[in-house]
């Protein structure tokens, strides 16, 4: 493939750290062009379409909507590789309990909190919530043999911050679970999507692995 | 599960790493970016930044060295210090930061925390608190260094960042801060037993024993220290593989 000609769209509505996004995709890929873009007809010419996000969920899909972009990470979902980073992941979904409002529905199922009863240890300790910090994702055994996995072991720590998680409808599509007081989705995969709700940007080597497996994937 | 976190810190004055960080072979002993590649190659979770540039003209510095460590090191960094406006918060986020931690600011102007947590999320809104005993199973607020007493409970205060926004609290014990005595374990606990939100204990690391009883009697969810890793004392990876032998989960 000629790497020299691939473009990648780092979708920019408004939220969240987007250049740290694209620093790792260009420390991984350095003859790509990365551009971080709130232009609908620069992400619909990109070859491959991330979708980053951070903060929270109503001002994302408010935000989505303001800058006209609901069109276009929809279609670059149906139809080219795309990788969905933590709210990223969370607005593939439905019904989100966060500010009580619908994401884009490309998957059937809901964003609930973590649940605070689950949350209390045995020795009266508690898990935190937000779940920050370096936790393990086991791989499905249907998406073990992903390319987005290739190289990266099964049970690899990458890092978390979030409040809220995916419950997808249909089970097939989980890529990899993680535990955190509740075992909750951390990775989907469908045909052409793959979404995280872990940073790999600030994953360390695991996550640079994962997003130049990304930029090298023909779905 | 979830890993303890193991944090150095680093003090950064007008764009140089002061306290004489003591790698070996370090080309330059206070640059930020090859201290910070350092600390991931040894395989630290977070690094956090202090900036205790005094002169507000040599301020914007920071900006351009968390610019250039974002470019190389890819695991989450934390700014603090100077933080007034939640327009210092954005410009550091969009700068590369993931978190932004504030301390005098908050307790001044406790809105602050709310604004910032509002337009940037609470996950990237740390707020630092310096405690210091002041009667027995009792600590109050300090600002300045630990000279003044703003009149605080640790504890109320602790619960009302929570109630704010802060998604962490970076709790320093100004007791023990250099002391090398270990953490203030009784208020690091009494602090993570009242709030929701992760708190990383801070000041008073002098052994690796230290950093495993602040996350096991502290219950702690991550460790800040400077010195012990700034002096080749112990590398992260030390400290790690001591925690884990502790039966504490970290990431190795």
């Amino acid at each position: 493939m000629n790497t020299m000609a691939m473009s990648v769209a780092v979708v920019d509505y408004g939220m969240g750290n987007l250049r740290s996004v694209a620093k790792a995709i260009e420390h991984v890929a350095p003859h790509a062009s990365v551009r971080v873009t709130a232009d609908a007809a620069e992400i619909a010419a990109a070859n491959r379409v991330v979708v980053p996000g951070q903060g929270a969920m109503p001002d994302c899909m408010r935000e989505l909507t303001e800058r006209h972009l609901r069109d276009a990470v929809m279609r670059a979902a149906a139809e080219k590789p795309f990788l969905g980073i933590c709210v990223g992941l969370q607005m593939l979904f439905g019904h989100a309990e966060e500010g009580d409002v619908m994401g884009l529905e490309v998957l059937a199922g809901r964003v609930p909190r973590f649940p605070q009863a689950a949350m209390v240890m045995p020795d009266g300790s508690r898990l935190k919530v937000p779940h920050m910090g370096w936790n393990q994702v086991r791989q499905s055994e249907a998406h073990r043999s992903h390319p987005l996995w290739d190289g990266i072991a099964d049970e690899t720590r990458f890092y978390f911050v979030h409040s809220y998680y995916v419950e997808p409808q249909d089970a097939a599509c989980i890529a990899g679970e993680t535990t955190h007081g509740i075992t909750f989705t951390s990775a989907i995969a469908r045909e052409n999507i793959f979404a995280v709700q872990f940073h790999p940007e600030k994953s360390a080597q695991a996550g640079l692995r994962l997003l130049e497996n990304f930029m090298r994937w023909q779905p | 599960m979830l890993a303890k976190r193991i944090i150095p810190c680093l003090d950064v004055n007008a764009g140089r790493v002061v306290k004489g960080v003591n790698f070996v072979a370090l080309r330059d002993a206070g640059d930020p970016v090859e201290i910070a590649q350092r600390y991931d190659a040894q395989g630290a979770d977070e690094i956090t930044f202090l900036d205790i540039t005094a002169s507000s003209d040599e301020r914007d510095i920071i900006l351009h060295i968390i610019e250039a460590v974002a470019s190389q090191v890819f695991i989450p960094l934390t700014v603090g210090g100077g933080v007034r406006a939640v327009t210092d918060v954005r410009r550091l986020l969009n700068a590369g930061a993931d978190k932004v931690s504030m301390n005098t600011a908050a307790v001044n102007n406790p809105q602050l925390v709310a604004d910032a947590a509002a337009k940037v999320g609470t996950q990237c809104i740390v707020v630092a608190i310096d405690a210091k005993q002041t009667s027995p199973g009792k600590w109050e607020v300090f600002t300045h260094g630990g000279r003044k007493n703003v009149g605080l409970d640790v504890i109320d205060w602790a619960r009302q960042v929570q109630l704010l926004g802060a998604g962490e609290i970076l709790l320093t014990s100004m007791d023990r801060d250099g002391t090398k005595s270990g953490f203030d374990l009784a208020l690091t606990r009494a602090v993570a037993d009242a709030v929701t939100i992760p708190v990383i204990a801070s000041g008073g690391v002098g052994s690796l024993a230290h950093l495993a009883d602040g996350v096991t009697q502290g219950r702690a969810d991550a460790v800040l220290a400077a010195s012990i890793f700034h002096y080749g004392e112990f590398t992260v990876r030390e400290a790690k593989e001591y925690m884990r032998q502790q039966g504490v989960e970290v990431r190795l």
